[in-house]
């Protein structure tokens, strides 16, 4: 019986829009995952940090201010900075389609914009945490 | 009231987008002991449920006033003298995040912020340029800033002494509502106490050099933008309102000295008539609440004034064609509700900043209601209907429960501390998600008539390029003004934070020496500390 999914939903820069964010979490919750929320304008440092200490599987940024080029690259070096390279890192918010590319290219595992359910967003995740899981235990396996 | 039979429909309950359900149909029965003379009144007669002014659009269209910022100073001046040219009747500024939250954009903090989501202003210098070419004396100007609201005036002032406008003239609004940012927008700097001083300050000052000014915009738009239900944002609103009252009472102001500069901000989502009862029941328990319960002598004092907003929250980035229909009947509502002041919302809302051809149409969304509607020609049309009536009293004892809540709690800044808003709107918005998943609320294109097709509409940018112009003017500005003035200045306003003079004189000489936001802001963090919220879901 494999862990409980830990998530860490974030709020990166000083954007103040929470609702996303907040409706997201609560849904990871119900749906039965280990939640920590950040609250509001952090810095990428911090939230890396965070999810160091909280030791979770996924990093959800939440980001509506039109700073995600600058702050997402920020946050994903600060994992892995801190040698946190399985942890799948979700962005979800305002960005635009041409941004996208560039965020996958820079770590991100999916982008969700406005519109996402949270029960596509929820069994997206557990797929790509159980998925993640697997390619790790064959890795130490073979 | 029992269910009425009317034969098969088409679903169990008929709700708002609030979740409240409606009945079929609305009688006499719904408003029995509606009193004409106590409930509705005259317009603009007490308790102003009809309107706040006797002749309303007959007299006067409300102000059309689209929120613009985006970028450096230069290209949002452009983007008034566009909207002003093609007919709005009010500018409103949209600021960038780091100047909401007192950060100069040089600071690590406004890193990939700069001039996204509003104007880049860091110091006088700035503020010079945006409104170049715009006279003081002639526009009336509404500027969405909270936390640094003081300093954003102090410039505005500056800038109209600059073109020989002394401040008595000066006609405009500052947000300046901090007790909805700990609710909902959450663009606090200080703790509570401390902002609420700085807020007194700013109606002390303002009642003597800046009269005409409208000294807060107390919000009910975020908090509806946040999730909450239309009677949540109708309460906490009011509530929030209340406590500026007190605050300015206890400050030592004579209630009538400041309130009759009040004003307020609530949000036109899509249920034309729950919204339209909403403002109804606003101006009624308001003027109720001012004159009874503080006592305000002057009639002017129990009128709640209003701009609102179409609901940015209901907008799709799916087929966004069709939020320009969102927009015209929700700034119906608005109207037939009797705003002061609209601004419509482009079809782009939830893609990026408004683009030039999609405000352009919003603004036509506007004059098309005025001119060809038709609604205008009398004043709160729907005055007397058993619907809206039903509608309006069911407000408005929804609200005076959740006063009655608030108050046990121990009042607004007690609850703020206790989480209770912001919990009552992140349940309501949880539970609007639940009904959009289960397809209890359509949102067409989304859930309902949604189409493969991907975004095809011109989105406005802003370039890279915009941050580093701001840094490298920040750093001239910094480089020419009198650093040993500035230095004074940020010394006087340390000393005056600790005490107990109004700090709006102070802000002012220091903006004037163009000190900056950041730096104003530094010495203020220092002072009175930062406001760090408890990260409730």
């Amino acid at each position: 019986m494999s862990r409980r999914i830990r998530v860490l939903v974030a709020k990166p820069g000083l954007d103040g829009h929470d609702r996303g964010a907040k409706v997201v979490a609560r849904a990871f919750r119900d749906a039965g995952m280990e939640v920590v929320y950040t609250g509001l304008h952090q810095a990428p440092e911090e939230i890396a940090e965070t999810a160091l200490q909280e030791d979770v599987d996924v990093v959800g940024l939440s980001i509506l201010s039109g700073a995600h080029n600058t702050l997402v690259p920020k946050v994903v070096q600060g994992l892995r900075d801190r040698g946190m390279t399985e942890v799948i890192v979700l962005v979800g918010g305002i960005i635009p389609e041409a941004d996208v590319k560039f965020l996958e290219g820079e770590g991100v595992a999916r982008v969700y914009g406005p519109g996402t359910t949270t029960e596509s967003l929820v069994k997206e995740t557990r797929e790509l945490v159980e998925s993640r899981r697997r390619l790790i235990e064959n890795k130490v396996d073979g | 009231m029992t269910k009425r039979d009317i034969g098969p429909e088409r679903r169990d309950s008929f709700i708002t987008v609030s979740g409240d359900e409606i009945d079929p149909i609305y009688t006499p029965e719904d408003i029995e002991g509606l009193d004409y003379e106590t409930d509705l009144g005259e317009p603009g007669g007490y308790p102003f449920t009809r309107g706040v002014y006797p002749s309303m659009y007959r007299g006067r269209l409300w102000t059309m006033r689209q929120f613009a910022g985006f970028g450096t100073a230069e290209s949002t001046n452009s983007r008034f003298k566009f909207l002003l040219e093609k007919g709005q009747t009010g500018l409103s500024t949209a600021f960038h995040l780091p100047t909401i939250m007192g950060y100069d954009s040089d600071h690590p903090r406004a890193d990939g912020e700069v001039g996204k989501l509003g104007v880049a202003i860091d110091s006088l210098r700035d503020m010079e340029i945006l409104f170049d070419g715009i006279p003081l004396d002639q526009v009336s100007t509404s500027m969405t800033i909270n936390a640094p609201a003081a300093i954003l005036l102090a410039m505005y002032i500056a800038v109209g002494e600059q073109q020989g406008v002394s401040s008595d003239k000066l006609r405009g609004t500052i947000q300046n509502d901090i007790l909805k940012e700990y609710i909902a927008q959450k663009s606090y700097i200080f703790p509570p106490e401390p902002s609420m001083r700085l807020i007194t300050d700013i109606f002390d000052y303002c009642s003597e050099q800046v009269p005409k000014w409208n000294t807060v915009s107390i919000s009910g738009y975020h908090i509806r933008e946040a999730g909450s239900t239309a009677l949540q944002e109708l309460a906490f609103t009011l509530a929030d309102g209340m406590t500026y009252v007190e605050y300015g009472i206890n400050a030592g102001l004579d209630v009538d000295d400041f309130a009759p500069r009040l004003s307020f901000f609530f949000n036109a989502h899509n249920d034309i008539f729950e919204e339209i009862a909403k403002y109804r029941a606003a101006r009624r328990i308001w003027a109720r609440v001012m004159r009874e319960r503080f006592k305000a002598k002057d009639p002017r004092s129990w009128l709640m004034r209003f701009h609102t907003q179409t609901a940015g929250c209901s907008l799709t980035a799916q087929q966004p064609e069709n939020n320009i229909v969102r927009t015209a009947f929700q700034a119906l509502a608005a109207v037939l509700g009797g705003t002061q002041s609209l601004h419509t919302n482009s079809m782009d809302e939830a893609l990026a900043l408004p683009g030039e051809k999609a405000v352009k149409i919003a603004l036509r969304t506007q004059q098309l209601i005025a001119e060809e509607s038709g609604v205008v020609n009398t004043i709160d049309p729907l005055a007397g209907s058993y619907f809206v009536e039903a509608m309006t009293d069911r407000m408005e004892e929804g609200c005076l429960e959740y006063f009655d809540r608030i108050e046990k709690l121990g009042g607004v800044i007690p609850a703020i501390e206790k989480g209770f808003f912001q919990r009552e709107i992140s349940d309501a918005a949880y539970q609007y998600q639940r009904r959009v998943e289960k397809g209890e609320t359509a949102v067409v294109g989304v859930n309902k008539y949604a189409e493969e097709d991907g975004i095809d509409i011109p989105l406005l940018e802003i370039g890279a390029e915009v941050q580093a112009s701001q840094i490298a003017r920040l750093k001239q500005v910094r480089a020419e003004r009198d650093s040993d003035r500035v230095e004074q200045c940020l010394n006087s306003l340390r000393s005056a934070a600790t005490g107990e003079d109004n700090l709006m004189p102070v802000i002012l000489e220091a903006v004037k020496a163009y000190a900056t936001v950041g730096e104003i802001i530094g010495v203020l963090r220092e002072a009175f500390g930062e406001y760090r919220e408890q990260p409730l879901y």
